[in-house]
This record gives structure tokens, C-alpha cells and sequence, in this order.
């Protein structure tokens, strides 16, 4: 539509460009009249800005914009005054065709994004809650490809086209040992052999300190772009949560408007396929004789006593499904590092951990919504529940798998020492063996050659490789979920339903609905592994890129083909900050671990970019030294002093404590409008008590103000007095069209005295009350004494 | 553009390519209505009446501008809540009297409900949303419950 509003004005609208011509006009100005003139201006160039905004027609919304626009065009270049018209004159032009530029770059990037049609196929079928997924999805994809290209950019690119190629160094060959093996497709599968040693992995990368022509600092950069990846995403979920926020407006109480909301805004203006709207109109009926059930009847509980232990007992099923699973991995990861040091193994055993982890996570969340079913919730709140078990079983599984990680580091570190040494010896013995056959004792022995060199177990490869497979696996694992929980059972469905006793599609098992909180949570611990892993694996991020890319079109494809819409009615509109809400939690978990490394842990003494340091930072400490001037040294080894960091941090800690307080304070000032409103809107205008007159007068010119009062306020401003009522004195005397009163009734009518509290139930109000038709207008309605 | 375009595929023998003589075409109500984003939805030939010009549902290109301009996601809430009021309205009185909420369910359901269901939802209704209690909701009531609702937004609007 905006294309098609835009695309009008210009063939229609007269914008020409300020003309200078009328120069000789202006100097009979004077000064008041510049000024009201100036006035004007602004007001049209307003009405300019919100034409958009007004309910009107579409001619009059032309007509105006045209007038509107010649008006500015003519005085604007008048308003500037004497020398420095010519400079106003062409300012104005430029900002004309900044703001055409503008408009020009926003109409090309909303052409430019990715997807837009598949979705709205998706949409018109599933409705907006499935489609919300897909959006999800693209918003993710676009996230990762912004990391890809900072990775790719500034580390990947730099070491594979300035640094030192395969084969010169130690770290980047192939070990002789294991040379012969090297190529073969399980061991390259197992992301061994070739693929080990080379730019997916942290160990390839050499640790010069700058490299090339350009002098690129590559480990810097390292260690710059792993940070800037956690600061980048981490901005992204802000600043669309902020966005999210905004939009989903004002949370009023849940039940208050139950059945108006189910009237007007259940039909999904979106839908655009028969089948669908078929299903919206039962989930429609369904909803509808639902809530009227749940009106009609008085929900007490039967039993709150075998309520109460039920809940318990699955409570506790869970906590011991959930420990369980946690043990089991912890098991396993043990188990495969005794794998590690056999030969032998089949591919189940290589790869147990990664499958373990994906089946865990299929076969739980099913347990957990059959074991829900003892608990006997509202729906939502059952939602809510499962959500936070999957949450806890994902968070816990993962932290498990870092531990056991984490294990298996320290041992390596400790192996580290006692291979540096063997090196070491090693690398003297060749020498000492090199240089008895040669005479010449002047003549340096040629390097050892690079497959022989003793390399120590580079720990972060290790980690990155685990990451990597990780994913891989996770991958696979939903991929064929896909394929076989969802088409292949549609397949069987749909063929076998012809030779099969009972209606295969009606009942069991029938077409599969699209799980989209399931789906979306997979996606959420996905890119937490793919935040943790990307630092020891650089290769990380771009797999993941390619991974959601084939994830849109195969899980689009999956979902046209092969599921049938939701029967329920889903209402997920507020969970759009909730997922995103998981999200920050998510990366600031995931930092976690990749921090701890930074700080705390050594680097691999031969291999990736920080070997020979102490701490993977102290690449930032040389930096400071040797290449930046020595002041910015100086001031930086004072900003790290803690005599200025704690103070630093209290400052913040208080600017949090009273930013909540504000924020508390306005949601309270919020509540009590909110409140006021409410108890003038509901109460007859009858008696208040006297402190609700002294509160009630300011809110009252407050309430009539609505918003597009220009055009549609006609209706409201014709309204007539309604139903017979009794007519305080006070609510008359406020704005005419107040619906209690007519002018006429005048102020010296005594009120009756029946004072209602704020707490009363307004439904109750209303019972008690007769229900009146409409009146004539112009009636006089005189205060009834109760 | 695009809008103009698919105006034209509905009737491309109607509407001529050269719109700056502002010629006066209107697209009669059958067309419109076969569209595939409208033709499933329950309230279109209210959309249509409500945004022609003669109230048919006959719309030029104008109206139809205006109607998609207004559906889409980039509108304001307050304008589409206007808009909304006015196709729920049936009778076109500027008030949801209790027969246009009775017209609005039974098109929703497609007369699933039964008849003492149907008073009661519009009763229920007319009970939480009614500000001033005159029996039938005006357009502040209307908006100001509106408003509220999580996912009017997204509910309320026409990707084209």
C-alpha cells in the first residue's frame, strides 16, 4: 500500500521545486507577518507528515496533500530573509531530496527482503502463529549472516589469504601418524584428519602477531570479533525486544474484554485458503461454546486435596526425568572419553553423545506434556509449564555437557605439559642426530619436517570439534525427524487409509499439526551452541548459516505438504517477547563459558592464534603496548585500576535502582488512571462519595478526548443523552456530550445519596440497574432519588 | 505499483494503464470480492461497502488504495480500529446496535451457534464493552476496547 500511496503522489502531486522568482514579494513582509507565515508552514508541513494517519478519503487526503503541498512550496522559499535566502532556498532543496532518498531506500530494502511471498503462502494457510515461526526463522538467519560475515571477513579470509599455507607449519599439518588416514570419509565425518587441520578449526591459526602486507593483526582481530559476535547479537535481541514491546501495547487485564475480543478479533484477516478458513470457522464455534461453558458454569473444585497431590507427583516425576536425563549425559560424555583412547570403534559409539543429546531432547518433551496431563491446568498456563520444563531440560543438559567439557580440558592441559617437554626432546634429538653426518658444523640443519613435529593436544580444537559435531548431529536429528514423523506418517496416512479398518485421517494418528513452540526452542538452543562454539570453531557460524537456509525451504515445504492447520485457536501473540526473552537469556548463558575461557584458562602452547601467552587476553595488553601511543597505555592501566572499576560499578548498580523505581512509579500512575477511567465509565451517574468528587473533575475532560476528532468525531459529538438515569449535578456541568446528562438538568437538583465503593463489581452494578432502551433525543432527565 | 497492477489484473479491460487523466473507473463489487485474499473471508463484502464510495462495494482505484493501505501492517492502530468499527456496523447507524453483533457472530460461526448461544454472546458483549450503558457501543467504546486486544493488529490486517 505504500508502494501505491507513493507511487500516486508523484504523478499527481505538484512538487515543484521552490521557486526564487518571488523574491521581489518578501521584502514587503513584515516582521509579524514572516512569523504567522512561518507558522503556517510548519502546520501544513505536519499535516504533510500524518496525512497518513487520518481517516479520510482518498481524494481528500489527495486534494489536501496537493494544497497542502503548493502552499509550502510557495511561501518556504519566501521565508528566508535577505543574503541568506539563496542558502535557505537550496537547503530546503536538499532536504527534499534526502527525504525522496530516503523514501527511495526504504522501498528497495522492503523489495529486498528475503522469503516474503513463501511466507504469506504459509501464513494464508496456517494462520499468523505458524507463520510467526518462519519470521523468526528469517530474523535469526539474517542475524547469523551478519556474524558470518564479520567471522569470515575479518579472520577467515585474512589467515587464508596472507597467512602462512597448509603444510609450512606444524599446527596447520597433518601429524605423519595419522597422514595415511587422513582422507577418509568417516574420519573426515568425524571432522578429524583434513578437516582438523584447517580454517574451520581454532588450531590452524598461527600467532604472528601481524600478518601480510597490511600488517593485520590476526589475533587481535581473533579475539576482537569473538567478543564483537556476543556484543553484536546481544544488541540485536535489545533492540528487537524494545521493538516487540512497543507494539504489543498495553497489557489490560486478561479477562476483561473476553467475549468482545473473541467477536472482533478472532477472524484472522490473513487467511486466504478454503480448508483454512473452514477450520478458523469451527475453532471460532469451538472457542465460543467454550467460553460460554466456562460463563455458565460455577468451576469449583471438587477436590482440592487430590488436586494438590497430583500436581506434586508430577512435579516430582519431572524433577526425576530431568535429573535423570542429566546423569545420563554426564555418563556418556565419561564414556566417550574413554573412547577416545581406543581405536576401534563403531559409529554408534563415536556418535553416542551427540545422538543421546538429540534424542533426549525428542523423546522428554512428549513425557513431559503426558505426565502435564495428571496436573490439570488452563491450557495456557500448561503451555507455560511445558515451556519452562523444555527450557530446563535443554538448559540442564547443556550445562552437563560443558562440565563434562570441561573435564576432559583440564585433562588435556595437564597432558599439554608433559608433551611440551616430549617436544622439546624431541626436536633436540633431531637436531643432535641431523648434525653428525654433516662436517660442516656452520651449516644450519634444514626444520624438522612439519608432519613429524610432536603436537600437543590442542584443547580449543578439541572443544570446537565437539561443538561442531554437536550441531551436525542436531541438524540430522531434525531433519529426519521432519521426514519421518511428519512425511512419512502423511504418506502412510494417506495411502494406507484406503485398506485400513478405522478413518486413518480423522483418528489416529492423522496429519501432524506443526509444533511450533518446540520448533522454535530447538532453533533458541541451537544458536546457543552456535554463540558458545563459535569462538573454538570459526567454521561454527557459517554451517549454521547454511543450516537455516535449508531449514526455510525444507521446513516450508514440509509444512505446505504435510501438516494440517492447528485446531485450536493459538493465541501466541504474547510470546513473541517471550522467545525473545529466552533468547537474551540464552547468549548471556552461552557467554558465560567462552568469558571463563578467555579469563582463566591457558592457551594451547602450539597452536591457534594466542599460543606462548599466559591468558588469551594478553593479546589486548600487547596491543595496548606496542602499537597504540603511549598515553593511551598509561590511561588504560588507570581505567583498570579497581579503585575506579567498583565505583564505576555501583554507579550503575544505583542508575538501575532508580531507573526500576521510576519505572514502578509510572506503572503505578498508569494503574490508578486506568482505574479512574474505569469507575467513571462504569458508575451511574448517580452519587459519589465526596472523595470521588474531588477526583472525578479532572478526569472527566480528560476521558471524552479521543483520538481522530476531526473527521469521525461527528459521531460523537452528535451523541445523544441515552438512557433515563439519574443526573448528578457535578457530571453535567463537565462536556456536553457527556452521556449521563442534558444541559438542561440544572444545578440545583440535591444528589441522592448512595455511595458505592471503588471495589464493587461492576457486573453486580449493572444487574441492579434496569436496563434502559434508547430515548428521544432532548429529553430531560431529572435525578432519581435511590 | 504493485497495488495498481493487481487492480488491473482483476479487470484489464476496464482499467486503462494511463492514469493521469484521472478517468472515473470503478470496479463492480463480484470482482472484487473473487480476490484470493478477500474471497475467504467472512466480512468482505462489508470491507468492500465500507470503503466505496457509493457504499455498493463498487471501488476505484482510489478505494482500493485506501482499503489496502488501511489493512496492512503499517497503519496506525487508531485508524484501523476506525475502520474496523465501521464494517462491523451493519446497518451503517455509526453504533453496534445488538443486531449487528447477532449479524457479526452468525458470520463468524456460519450459524453453528444456536439461538439462545447467540443472545448470550451478544449480551456478554454488549456487557463488557458498553462504556455508557446506552445499550449499543459507539465508536469510543468500540475503540477503547480495541485497543487492548494483543493481537488486533495482527489479526486485523491483508499482506498483498
Amino acid at each position: 500500500a505504500k508502494n501505491g500511496i507513493i507511487v500516486l503522489k508523484r504523478p499527481l502531486g505538484t512538487s515543484s521545486d521552490s521557486n526564487s522568482d518571488s523574491d521581489e514579494e518578501e521584502d514587503s513582509m513584515s516582521e509579524g507577518e514572516m512569523a504567522r507565515l512561518m507558522e503556517e508552514v510548519e502546520e501544513k508541513k505536519k499535516l504533510i507528515a500524518t496525512i497518513r494517519n487520518k481517516p479520510w478519503r482518498m481524494k481528500r487526503r489527495l486534494v489536501l496533500l496537493r494544497e497542502a503541498q503548493q502552499f509550502v512550496d510557495k511561501f518556504e522559499g519566501a521565508l528566508g530573509k535577505g543574503k541568506g535566502r539563496k542558502w535557505y532556498a537550496y537547503k530546503v532543496m536538499m532536504t527534499k531530496k534526502w527525504i525522496k532518498f530516503q523514501r527511495d531506500f526504504e522501498n528497495f530494502r522492503t523489495a529486498c527482503i528475503p522469503w516474503e511471498r513463501k511466507i504469506k503462502e504459509v501464513e494464508s494457510h496456517f494462520g499468523s502463529s505458524v507463520a510467526s515461526y518462519f519470521i523468526f526463522l528469517r530474523w535469526m538467519y539474517g542475524m547469523n549472516l551478519v556474524l558470518f560475515g564479520l567471522t569470515f571477513g575479518l579472520v577467515v579470509m585474512p589467515e587464508v589469504l596472507m597467512g602462512l599455507p597448509y603444510g609450512s607449519i606444524p599446527r596447520k599439518t597433518v601429524p605423519r601418524a595419522e597422514q595415511d588416514t587422513a582422507q577418509d570419509y568417516s574420519v573426515l565425518m568425524d571432522f578429524n584428519g583434513y578437516c582438523k587441520y584447517s580454517v574451520l578449526f581454532y588450531g590452524y591459526y598461527n600467532n604472528q602477531r601481524t600478518i601480510g602486507l597490511l600488517k593485520f593483526r590476526l589475533p587481535l582481530a581473533y579475539l576482537m570479533v569473538g567478543l564483537g559476535t556476543f556484543g553484536y547479537s546481544l544488541m540485536l535481541v535489545i533492540r528487537t525486544m524494545a521493538k516487540n514491546a512497543d507494539v504489543g501495547g498495553g497489557d489490560g487485564d486478561e479477562g476483561e474484554f473476553t467475549f468482545a475480543w473473541k467477536m472482533f478479533t478472532s477472524w484472522d484477516y490473513l487467511i486466504g485458503n478454503a480448508e483454512t478458513a473452514d477450520n478458523k470457522y469451527a475453532s471460532i464455534t469451538t472457542s465460543f461454546k467454550e467460553s460460554i461453558v466456562d460463563e455458565q458454569e460455577n468451576q469449583k473444585d471438587e477436590n482440592i486435596h487430590l488436586r494438590r497431590f497430583l500436581r506434586v507427583l508430577a512435579n516430582f516425576l519431572i524433577t526425576c526425568s530431568l535429573g535423570g536425563s542429566g546423569y545420563l549425559i554426564y555418563f556418556v560424555v565419561k564414556r566417550s572419553q574413554e573412547f577416545a583412547n581406543r581405536d576401534d570403534l563403531s559409529w554408534y559409539e563415536k556418535n553416542e553423545l551427540e545422538l543421546i543429546m538429540s534424542l533426549l531432547g525428542l523423546v522428554c518433551p512428549p513425557l513431559f506434556e503426558t505426565i502435564a496431563e495428571l496436573e490439570d491446568y488452563h491450557p495456557r498456563i500448561a503451555l507455560k509449564w511445558q515451556l519452562g520444563r523444555i527450557f530446563a531440560l535443554f538448559l540442564g543438559n547443556l550445562y552437563t555437557f560443558l562440565f563434562a567439557l570441561f573435564d576432559e580440558v583440564n585433562t588435556k592441559l595437564e597432558e599439554e605439559g608433559s608433551i611440551k617437554n616430549a617436544s622439546i626432546w624431541a626436536m633436540k634429538e633431531y637436531y643432535a642426530n641431523f648434525s653428525l653426518p654433516v662436517n660442516d658444523s656452520d651449516a644450519t640443519p634444514p626444520p624438522m619436517d612439519p608432519g613429524d613435529v610432536i603436537l600437543g593436544p590442542c584443547w580449543e580444537t578439541a572443544v570446537g570439534i565437539e561443538f561442531v559435531k554437536l550441531t551436525v548431529s542436531d541438524i540430522q536429528v531434525t531433519y529426519l525427524t521432519i521426514l519421518i514423523g511428519d512425511f512419512a506418517r502423511a504418506v502412510i496416512v494417506r495411502f494406507l487409509n484406503y485398506c485400513w479398518c478405522w478413518d486413518l485421517e480423522a483418528g489416529f494418528p492423522s496429519y501432524g499439526e506443526f509444533d511450533i513452540s518446540g520448533n522454535v526452542l530447538g532453533l533458541v538452543f541451537n544458536q546457543g551452541m552456535i554463540w558458545m562454539g563459535a569462538f573454538y570453531a570459526p567454521g561454527l557460524v557459517g554451517i549454521n548459516v547454511l543450516r537455516l537456509l535449508s531449514s526455510m525451504y525444507y521446513q516450508c515445504w514440509a509444512v505446505m505438504a504435510t501438516n494440517v492447520p492447528h485446531e485450536r485457536v493459538f493465541k501466541a501473540s504474547k510470546s513473541n517477547n517471550f522467545y525473545m526473552g529466552l533468547l537474551l537469556l540464552v547468549l548471556f548463558l552461552s557467554l558465560l563459558p567462552v568469558v571463563y575461557t578467555i579469563m582463566s584458562l591457558p592457551p594451547s602452547f602450539d597452536c591457534g592464534p594466542f599460543s606462548g601467552k599466559e591468558k588469551m587476553f594478553d593479546v589486548i595488553m600487547e596491543t595496548i603496548d606496542l602499537d597504540l601511543p603511549a598515553f593511551m597505555g598509561t590511561l588504560f592501566s588507570y581505567a583498570a585500576n579497581p579503585g575506579l572499576i567498583i565505583p564505576a560499578v555501583l554507579l550503575m548498580v544505583l542508575a538501575i535502582y532508580y531507573l526500576n523505581s521510576t519505572s514502578e512509579a509510572y506503572q503505578n500512575a498508569n494503574m490508578e488512571l486506568k482505574k479512574k477511567m474505569q469507575m467513571v465509565s462504569k458508575r451511574i451517574c448517580g452519587v459519589p462519595s465526596d472523595e470521588d468528587f474531588n477526583q472525578e473533575e479532572p478526569k472527566k475532560q480528560h476521558r471524552q478526548h479521543q483520538p481522530g476528532d476531526e473527521g469521525p468525531g461527528g459521531p460523537a459529538a452528535q451523541s445523544l443523552p441515552g438512557p433515563a438515569r439519574p443526573a448528578g449535578a457535578w457530571l453535567v456541568s463537565s462536556r456536553a456530550s457527556c452521556r449521563c446528562g442534558t444541559p438542561e438538568t440544572g444545578t440545583d437538583q440535591p444528589p441522592a445519596l448512595s455511595l458505592w465503593s471503588e471495589q464493587r463489581n461492576p457486573r453486580s452494578l449493572k444487574e441492579n440497574r434496569p436496563r434502559p432502551e434508547a430515548e428521544p433525543p432532548g429529553r430531560v432527565l431529572t435525578c432519581r432519588k435511590t | 505499483l504493485r497495488l495498481f497492477y493487481r487492480y488491473r489484473d482483476l479487470a484489464p479491460q476496464l482499467v486503462p494503464l494511463d492514469y493521469t487523466k484521472e478517468p472515473d473507473v470503478k470496479l463492480p463489487y463480484e470482482l472484487i470480492g473473487s480476490m484470493p485474499e478477500l474471497k475467504d473471508n467472512p466480512f468482505r463484502q462489508r470491507i468492500a461497502e465500507v470503503f466505496s464510495e457509493d457504499g455498493e462495494g463498487n471501488m476505484s482505484l482510489d478505494d482500493f488504495l485506501d482499503m489496502f493501505s488501511v489493512l496492512s501492517e503499517m497503519a496506525p492502530r487508531d485508524l484501523k480500529a476506525y475502520y474496523a468499527f465501521k464494517i462491523y456496523d451493519f446497518n451503517n447507524d455509526d453504533f453496534l446496535c445488538k443486531s449487528d453483533l447477532e449479524k457479526t457472530l452468525s458470520k463468524l460461526t456460519r450459524g453453528e451457534l444456536s439461538e439462545d448461544e447467540v443472545k448470550m454472546v451478544c449480551e456478554k458483549v454488549m456487557d463488557e464493552a458498553d462504556m455508557d450503558n446506552d445499550g449499543r457501543l459507539s465508536l469510543e467504546d468500540f475503540q477503547h476496547m480495541i485497543v487492548r486486544a494483543p493481537d488486533f493488529l495482527s489479526t486485523f490486517h491483508i499482506r498483498i
